[in-house]
């Protein structure tokens, strides 16, 4: 049974979606500060995919050098804020604090790098300058933050900047493809503000690039183009053959959800297929919405599911049910999904088998496909010799450079799916990238 | 159960934990608490002449989370008219007559102090502590530091309160002279029947970094104040252990004062030689309840070891506290890390490599993060062991056999000590220092 009350108002909405990393009131973070050890050649530095300099913006805090403390975040991460937040710290900084070795707690580094970030922004201390301008453009496609974070780094380095973004508004994922519970919109938007407004980028909205004569257009104009594009829509197999309106994919009902907040009615019964981060989220999000059950069924064992240990907790602990070894043959009912059936598996050198005879039903008012994202192919298609690999990610150098060399990719565009940090981190360097392909001495 | 009680030069408490003459023995009201919490007596805030005390008056040294690890005032003496505390000396006797009262005093001329002392006696005091120490406000008015700076005013002093006192009478010193035995050997020659150690230390405990003035600031600006607290210990301990050795002074009794906040920490100040310990910080951070813990790590303490009493464990460090030229040279310890308990923090390899003698190295694999001791560079100098943040995960290996001794008093009467730096018998000449260039060598991967 789910543990929530269906939130009927924005305050509703909030208990239920508690922020899992609040933001530390000066004595805790006075206090948290304080434990640092300082390690040399620190292992929580080469836990983050970004490598923060972890001890020294912790120490800084602890010596109310504030701002000097959000400035070493944000000069090796642009996303400093939304990271601190949303990363799986559990398994990155935090997971690799040497106090975990002797069962002592450790260093709460995510929430204290917020406490750091969060004041810059909340005061808007200026912390980036825009080089001189260079003459150079670079076009980036898509606004989630790889491509944030290719376009702060140009713009430190004098280039002029356009982001292309297909939705209303940026951000990318950071807001539509994380659980609300990590992450606030406002903190997202308020992040972006802040960068913004220090280094003027430029965002074009609702302006989708889907056609050969974009694509020539964009590289007359531009000297360079960053594929920021992330992945598409959920991939959902067909099990049914129509479309039901009760069968949606997780990215998109948490899009939603972040979007509508309590305005989003889940019905009783909600059944999440799927093993992976996104699974954990939309099912931990829909008991939290308030959702009689929520069944989580996964085609595999719990030790094989791609998702985090803590992330099936959360899920667990918000209600959520689960249900392993079962793989779904087909959704039941009409123009309406009435549940699901589902055929028990089991592993077999490998290879998953299906146990004969063992198909059984759920009852679902709605169906939250968690089975990954599809791939831009049709986009990706439009640019001449882009080489993806296998699984139809854009292949790149240890530059970020595309086989095509105008073109720079980064984030789940050329991982298949990953964390924020990651996008932060490849953005960042795809941008060094191109001024060091611009400048000549690749 | 262990004996706790003491007979002081002749003042007589259940226990030697005593309350240090500051702001906590400010009133009757105060002391009926401590010695109801457990406190075996209280010097009172000194008694003197008429002062006025500013506002703002305390300063902190804060160490990382650790609040007040020193601590620092301007307030003086007490401003409280000298017939309410007499008042209140009497009807604290009057409810704990075993416990110990000691009366600070700070006068002027010789009248003032003989005045004085018939008052306190009068009023039941069972002994007098001279304030010689006070080092803010009143030393800028001959009195306290400026006393206890000058060995012949303080024997003077001494001199003339010995002529009236009938009550024990102890000499409190202050910290901030060269050498404490002038004016320790001043106070015994001028009588004293015992001497209590230390006051406060001259100093600036900060500065605001913006109005520029020293903390405590009273409306932007600042002085001096007396630092005090779990910081000073060290020095304090020392100052005692001076006196507690000195021949013509280790019969006088002591009472040890100065960062004085656990059990732990009075039975240092006891095995080197003082008697009665005094507590004022530590009271004014967690109030007079902290003597739970003090008496009952020291009863403890006194049935682990089979002690019945104080005077059967005073001193007991004396004999070991001896001076750097009877040290055994060929002494010989190296450092061990348990790489059970190593958590990766690379603290004591940093710590050697940067700060010390160059004897832990590090995996090139960042995968394997416990540092390792080079025995053969390590000159047992402790500090890993100091650095690392496991209960003991370093600790300091005994290496030589344990079979000879030669201190650098012995080689001396052998003529045996080296004349010059290039002296084969000097110690360093075998040391392992890396190349100069190996400084540099991590600076490309930066």
């Amino acid at each position: 049974m789910s543990e929530y009350n269906i939130p009927t108002n924005e305050s509703e909405f909030e208990q239920n979606f508690a922020q899992k990393k609040p933001l530390m009131n000066p004595t805790e973070a006075y206090f948290e500060s304080a434990r640092c050890l300082y390690c040399y050649d620190a292992p929580c530095i080469a836990a983050c995919p970004t490598g923060i300099d972890i001890p020294l913006f912790i120490k800084q805090i602890h010596t109310q050098n504030l701002t000097g403390s959000a400035k070493t975040i944000f000069e090796a991460n642009w996303l400093g804020n939304a990271c601190g937040k949303v990363c799986p710290t559990g398994v990155l900084c935090e997971g690799a604090c040497v106090y975990n070795h002797q069962n002592a707690p450790p260093i709460q580094i995510g929430r204290l790098q917020n406490f750091a970030t969060h004041d810059a922004i909340e005061k808007n201390t200026p912390l980036f300058q825009i080089g001189t301008d260079n003459g150079r453009k670079v076009a980036i496609i898509g606004s989630g933050p790889a491509g944030i974070a290719c376009a702060c780094e140009l713009r430190t380095m004098g280039y002029q900047v356009d982001i292309f973004e297909a939705k209303e508004k940026p951000t990318g994922l950071t807001i539509h493809g994380v659980a609300a519970y990590k992450i606030t919109n406002e903190e997202v938007l308020d992040e972006l503000n802040y960068l913004t407004n220090q280094l003027n980028l430029n965002f074009i909205c609702n302006h989708s690039i889907e056609n050969e004569k974009q694509v020539d257009d964009l590289e007359k104009k531009y000297d360079a183009i960053f594929l920021g594009i992330g992945l598409g829509p959920t991939a959902t197999f067909d099990l049914t053959k129509k479309e039901k309106n009760n069968v949606v994919g997780a990215v998109e009902f948490i899009e939603e959800l972040r979007a509508k907040h309590h305005a989003l009615k889940v019905p009783a019964k909600v059944v999440v297929i799927g093993g992976g981060n996104t699974a954990m989220d939309a099912a931990s999000q829909a008991a939290r919405l308030g959702a009689n059950t929520v069944t989580l069924v996964y085609r595999r064992t719990k030790e094989k599911m791609g998702a985090y240990g803590f992330e099936y907790t959360l899920a667990i602990s918000a209600g959520v049910d689960s249900i392993f070894n079962a793989q779904p043959v087909e959704i039941l009912g009409n123009s309406e999904a009435t549940g699901v059936k589902f055929i028990k598996t089991k592993a077999s050198n490998g290879k998953l088998e299906y146990i004969e005879g063992s198909e059984f039903e759920l009852d679902a008012d709605l169906v939250i496909m968690a089975t990954g994202q599809s791939k831009h192919d049709q986009f990706l298609s439009l640019i001449n010799e882009l080489e993806l690999d296998d699984k139809k990610r854009i292949k790149v150098n240890n530059q970020f450079q595309t086989s095509n060399s105008k073109y720079f990719s980064g984030g789940d565009a050329i991982n298949g799916g990953a964390e924020v940090v990651n996008a932060a981190y490849d953005g960042k360097m795809a941008a060094k990238g191109i001024h060091q392909w611009l400048n000549g001495n690749e | 159960m262990a004996d706790l009680s003491i007979n002081f030069a002749g003042i007589k408490a259940p226990n030697p934990f005593w309350l240090a003459s500051a702001p906590p023995t400010n009133s009757g009201y105060q002391i009926m608490k401590a010695f109801d919490a457990g406190w075996g007596g209280a010097v009172w805030k000194t008694l003197g002449v008429p002062v006025i005390n500013v506002s703002s008056r305390y300063g902190a040294i804060h160490y990382r989370d650790t609040r007040m690890a020193g601590f620092n005032n301007i307030e003086l003496i007490t401003d409280r008219p000298l017939a309410d505390n007499l008042k209140e000396i009497e009807e604290v006797k009057k409810y704990f007559p075993n416990h110990a009262v000691i009366a600070s005093l700070m006068v002027e001329s010789k009248a003032e102090w003989h005045q004085i002392i018939k008052d306190v006696e009068n009023a039941g005091a069972d002994g007098i502590e001279l304030n010689f120490g006070c080092p803010h406000g009143m030393c800028e008015r001959g009195m306290g530091s400026a006393v206890g700076q000058e060995p012949d005013v303080l024997k003077t002093i001494v001199e003339w309160v010995m002529e009236v006192a009938q009550i024990p009478v102890i000499t409190k010193l202050t910290p901030n002279i060269s050498n404490i035995i002038d004016p320790g050997l001043a106070a015994v020659r001028g009588g004293s029947d015992a001497i209590s150690l230390i006051n406060t230390f001259k100093s600036i405990v900060g500065i605001d970094l913006d109005t520029y003035a020293p903390h405590p600031v009273v409306d932007g600006k600042g002085t001096n104040g007396g630092y005090c607290g779990p910081a000073v210990k060290p020095i304090a301990l020392e100052m005692v252990k001076e006196l507690a050795k000195h021949p013509e002074i280790k019969d006088t009794p002591i009472s040890g004062i100065g960062g004085i906040e656990t059990w732990r920490d009075a039975v240092e100040y006891i095995l080197l030689g003082a008697e009665s310990v005094q507590v004022c910080t530590a009271v004014m951070h967690y109030g007079f309840g902290i003597i739970r813990e003090i008496k009952s790590g020291l009863e403890q303490f006194m049935a682990d070891k089979g002690y019945q009493s104080i005077y059967d464990f005073k001193g007991k460090a004396l004999p070991n506290v001896t001076e750097w030229k009877h040290l055994n040279l060929k002494y010989k310890v190296v450092a061990k890390i348990d790489e059970s308990k190593c958590v990766g923090c690379q603290l004591c390899y940093i710590a050697c490599d940067d700060g010390a003698h160059q004897a832990i190295k590090i995996s090139e694999d960042n995968g394997h993060r416990i540092p390792q001791i080079i025995d053969e560079n390590c000159v047992g100098c402790n500090l890993c062991s100091l650095v690392c943040p496991v209960e003991n995960c370093i600790t300091m290996e005994r290496r030589d056999p344990a079979t000879s001794y030669v201190s650098w008093e012995d080689r001396t009467q052998q003529n045996r000590i080296p004349t010059t730096f290039n002296d084969e018998l000097a110690g360093g000449g075998h040391h392992y220092v890396p190349s100069v260039e190996d400084a540099l060598k991590h600076r490309s991967k930066k």
